[in-house]
């Protein structure tokens, strides 16, 4: 190797800052996040095209519907999941569960979730994101949600559906809530924007930076009952800057043939001849659940606020 | 002339290559097909996940259009994981993953370490002169070892991170994150020179 060719390259390369934090996101665009509850699962998600995996305990229908408190994901199937794969490896803590996050960023996971498909450590606060180097995606319902998560910190946004349902409803009036308020947003006059982050619940700063840019300062994924590759090319066609995707693929009869579709039609989300093709001869999807009729308890997206 | 410059549009950071190139004075158009291939002068393969490219790359019959086009000669900006699928060769890559071979380096992916490794740095790029680009490197893969026609126009703790051969110019890092279009812009003028010198 030849010496370096300048005095000021290999000085002070700064870690953890927003933008890197930011950047990766940005790399998982038109992409799909993949839930795996072991390295088995995390395999055959890089071998169908994920750009990144999420470990959790169990997959959202499993919790759903063995019930008791979900956790973070066991230290040492973690560990198998990191190893296991060459793509960014995510993973999931409880809402205000900073602790869960501290053993994560120390497993040197890529990505955490802060998610409402865990049981929450607390009910008031969610984690401030900021004092990590790890960068953290949070789910949100609607506008305010979201920036109240980024205004903590998060580096990454994901529209919470109604996770293991495989019911798409709740992803589409979650997405179409938040793509609408920025559309809002952006219209209002500036005398009238500290009203509407009032009436959002959101910092001032975030919602004059948005009003002035017209998008959210961070990328902002779908999530929540995608269990389709014709789901997954709704979303993107929405707005979504891309996919988690977590009971849909291993709860479906062919995992690897709906991962490796859910894929293409990500990448493919309008062009319908293409999702046609990949969706041929797929087998049934999961199983899916009527969000209308479920007692409100039961529903994940209402944890956190 | 006005260049026509695709960005491969499978997955990652395309957008933002997009506005840089249009920002710059290019026609710059996403490329997810093989005749959106054929309607290109340049590429830029963008940063990403380079195994979820690759896969794409497969199975959307882009491969063989794509070595096609690389033969011929098409001019082509890389980063990140872009340069991960114009290198030779890739270490602690998946034993199936795709290699074009425009450019003559070996890199090894996330060598520099997990997310948390992530960093940003100030690079002396030897064509832009004696401002400093600021570089974001994210999970990014390191420049292992370069062949004699590869000229280093940057290197970050004894690595390049930065080369050029021929007409194909491959960054380990971001230019498109952080609004400086520098090397955007020097990529642009030697695709437009090509394009002038073919044209006579």
């Amino acid at each position: 190797m030849s010496t370096d060719k300048s005095a000021v390259n290999g000085h002070e390369p700064a870690t953890g800052g927003v933008r890197v934090k930011r950047g990766l996101a940005e790399m998982l665009k038109g992409g799909v996040i993949m839930d795996v509850v072991n390295a088995e699962h995390a395999k055959i998600a890089e071998d169908a095209g994920a750009v990144a995996v999420m470990a959790l305990e169990r997959v959202p229908a499993d919790i759903r519907r063995e019930g008791g408190v979900a956790r973070m994901s066991e230290v040492g199937l973690i560990k198998e999941i990191m190893a296991a794969v060459t793509i960014p490896v995510m993973a999931k803590a409880r809402i205000g569960h900073f602790v869960e996050a501290q053993v994560l960023e120390a497993l040197g996971i890529d990505y955490i979730d802060e998610s409402e498909v865990l049981t929450p450590a607390d009910e008031e606060n969610h984690i401030d994101k900021w004092t990590f180097k790890v960068p953290f995606v949070c789910g949100c319902r609607d506008l305010g949600e979201a920036l109240r998560r980024i205004g903590e910190g998060a580096a990454m946004i994901r529209t919470k559906g109604e996770a293991g349902t495989g019911n798409v409803v709740e992803a589409v009036r979650h997405m179409r809530a938040v793509l609408g308020g920025l559309r809002r947003l952006r219209a209002l006059r500036p005398d009238e924007l500290m009203s509407e982050a009032k009436r959002l619940g959101a910092p001032f700063e975030l919602v004059r930076e948005i009003h002035e840019t017209g998008a959210l300062p961070v990328v902002n994924f779908s999530a929540g009952g995608i269990a389709t590759p014709a789901d997954a090319a709704l979303m993107m066609q929405l707005g979504a800057d891309g996919n988690f995707v977590g009971s849909g693929i291993f709860k479906s009869d062919d995992p690897l043939g709906y991962a490796k579709a859910i894929v293409a039609a990500t990448t493919y989300y309008d062009k319908p001849d293409v999702i046609a093709e990949v969706s041929a001869g797929l087998g049934p999807a999961m199983r899916g659940l009527d969000v209308a009729s479920m007692p409100k308890e039961e529903l994940l997206a209402a944890r956190g606020w | 002339m006005l260049a026509r410059v695709g960005v491969l549009a499978l997955q990652g950071d395309v957008r933002e290559h997009l506005s840089a190139l249009s920002h710059c004075g290019a026609d710059a158009t996403p490329v997810r097909l093989p005749a959106d291939l054929a309607a290109v002068d340049a590429l830029v393969l963008p940063g990403g996940e380079s195994t979820t490219m690759s896969r794409l790359i497969r199975v959307f019959d882009l491969e063989t259009p794509l070595r096609h086009r690389l033969s011929e000669g098409m001019p082509t900006m890389s980063t990140c994981a872009g340069l991960i699928l114009l290198s030779r060769t890739v270490l602690d890559g998946r034993p199936d993953q795709l290699t074009f071979g425009a450019l003559d380096v070996e890199v090894r992916r996330n060598a520099y370490g997990r997310q948390r490794e992530s960093f940003e740095a100030d690079l002396k790029v030897e064509p832009l002169g004696v401002a400093p680009f600021r570089a974001v490197f994210i999970r990014a893969p390191r420049i292992e070892a370069t062949g004699p026609d590869v000229e280093v126009l940057a290197s970050f703790d004894g690595n390049p991170v930065a080369v050029s051969s021929g007409l194909h110019l491959g960054l380990g890092f971001h230019p498109e994150m952080t609004g400086d279009v520098r090397l955007h812009q020097l990529f642009l003028r030697r695709v437009e020179e090509a394009l002038e010198v073919n044209a006579a």
